[in-house]
């Protein structure tokens, strides 16, 4: 995260790569306008907000007409939630472009405000948005020969650290981490999937595509509560990430349409928080009343725009995509 | 016990790690998009000088290290120690050749030198950015010679050896950045 200097009122990011953003945007309209999928807008304050322990919500209140005591609302973190509300009214294939929200997160690559662009695509598997996806990004970025490549998270972990992901135990993932010279706090107390995590951002997401752009698939269960288990393998579920240049770029799922399953990982994910000492989520009624109703078998994906646009242009620091980063407001 | 949560981590902040204080140089936030937080921290250990890295969980807190920085005036050596002194409180302090490192070879008596004290005894002494010293050894070379470009060793009074240009002449007094070890000007006399 850059620190700023006082007094120092210019934008973080030149005005060439103003220029850039703004061409990012047009160009991402374009290619959805093209493909007939309709642009919605959702709101950025929320009542209720995910259940994810990794993820904080940054918090506003009302008050006003109606709510003489006020009301507690959230930021979004992604406009997930409304557009599954959508496409259960039927409103088909759609996608966002505005901004989301992360308490607590602030970094080379983290900005607590940041430009997400999200779609859903009713009637698409995981395998069809990848391909669309990487048809966005080899647009956006004007280069129609950038290489694709897709592996399995399993056989990531197996290729760089001969290590099954799935089915090996803590102290083995400990192991791991010493016999590649990892210096960690010694009392660090992290679950299962705080150690993939750990692993997988020390020694696997560096070199995830260097040469062009890489898919993750079929994350574990554990780290996916909003996504459908994968009927071959309910160890894993339809999840998929994109990385380029070492960068995650973007996140996506086949989404979970059973309200019931869905209503019993919130509430998973909630005793999670308790147990850790966070904060419990309310829980979205509204999201599991049009899973309730019924909402399409579909596929959606979560990407960073200012992520794209720094690969894009070889910048190392959010601030510089940004006009104005945390440090400069 | 003082303590930093990792919130708290920037460059320059020191810290206790395995009984050695340590001053982080860089602080990385790691985090996957649905994933746990940590701070990849590159860190060196004052003692040592060795430069390591170190992963924490986000949001943890690490003990804070008793550490001081100090203006402190260079007096002199015996071989063994270089003494200090604390030109207000009038207290002396003493160095060895480790918390020295390099430095030995930039400073002159008098000198002002940040020193880092741990529990009151220095384990690392900076020298100032910019010194002046003059040049007791160097080749005299051709007068006029403007070729070759890339200069000459020379030897300044405190014994450290570094490359001018070939107009510098044994006498010459010279403002060097002890940082790069290099020559930036001859110094005007006062």
């Amino acid at each position: 995260m850059t620190k700023r200097h006082l007094n120092d009122w210019r934008p973080g990011a030149s005005i060439d790569t103003l220029k850039a953003r703004a061409r990012l945007l047009e160009r991402t309209r374009a290619f959805f306008r093209e493909r007939g999928v309709l642009e919605v807008e959702t709101p950025l304050l929320g009542a209720s907000f995910g259940t994810d322990p990794a993820i904080e919500p940054l918090t506003s209140e009302f008050n006003g007409p109606g709510y003489p005591k006020g009301k507690q609302l959230n930021l979004q973190s992604s406009p997930e939630f409304f557009m599954k509300r959508l496409l259960a009214a039927g409103s088909g294939a759609i996608y966002q472009l505005g901004k989301a929200f992360r308490n607590g997160e602030a970094g080379r690559r983290h900005n607590p405000e940041f430009t997400i662009l999200e779609w859903y695509r009713p009637g698409f598997d995981a395998a069809q948005l990848m391909d669309e996806l990487a048809a966005l990004i080899r647009d956006l970025v004007d280069d129609q020969t950038l290489a694709v490549e897709r592996c399995s998270y399993r056989s990531l972990f197996v290729e760089h650290l001969a290590i099954d992901p799935l089915e090996a135990d803590i102290e083995s993932f400990r192991r791991c981490a010493r016999s590649r010279k990892l210096l960690l706090a010694d009392d660090m107390a992290l679950d299962r999937d705080g150690w993939l995590d750990l692993l997988m951002s020390s020694f696997i997401e560096p070199s995830l595509g260097a040469t062009g752009l890489t898919f993750v698939s079929d994350y574990p269960a554990s780290q996916a509560s909003l996504a459908r288990l994968n009927p071959h393998d309910q160890r894993t579920a339809a999840r998929f990430e994109l990385y380029w240049k070492g960068v995650e770029l973007a996140n996506g799922f086949e989404e979970l349409a059973n309200a019931e399953e869905q209503s019993e990982r919130f509430e998973h994910e909630n005793c999670r928080r308790f147990t850790s000492g966070q904060r419990p989520m309310p829980v979205d009624d509204a999201l599991l009343s049009a899973l309730e109703h019924g909402m399409p078998d579909c596929a959606g994906v979560a990407v960073g725009l200012d992520r794209v646009l720094m690969c894009q242009l070889d910048l190392e620091d959010i601030d510089r995509v940004l006009a104005f980063s945390l440090a400069r407001l | 016990m003082a303590t930093y949560n990792t919130n708290e981590f920037r460059g320059g902040l020191k810290l206790m790690l395995d009984g050695d204080p340590c001053v982080i140089i860089e602080n990385e936030f790691v985090k996957p998009g649905k994933g746990q937080a940590f701070n990849r921290v590159k860190l060196r250990n004052l003692k040592t000088g060795r430069v390591l890295e170190k992963t924490f969980k986000s949001g943890e807190s690490v003990e804070a290290a008793d550490v001081m920085d100090r203006d402190l005036a260079y007096l002199y050596t015996d071989g063994e120690f270089w003494y200090f002194m604390d030109n207000e409180s009038f207290e002396q302090y003493q160095a060895d050749a480790n918390a020295m490192g390099d430095t030995t070879k930039w400073i002159k008596e008098q000198d002002t030198c940040m020193v880092t004290l741990w529990n009151g005894s220095p384990i690392a002494v900076e020298a100032p950015n910019f010194v002046v010293l003059e040049v007791t050894d160097t080749d005299p070379g051709l007068k006029g010679d403007t070729s070759g470009g890339g200069g000459k060793p020379a030897t300044l009074e405190t014994g450290a050896v570094v490359r001018v240009p070939l107009f510098v002449q044994i006498g010459d007094k010279l403002k060097v950045d002890t940082r790069s070890g290099e020559y930036v000007s001859r110094a005007k006399d006062e």
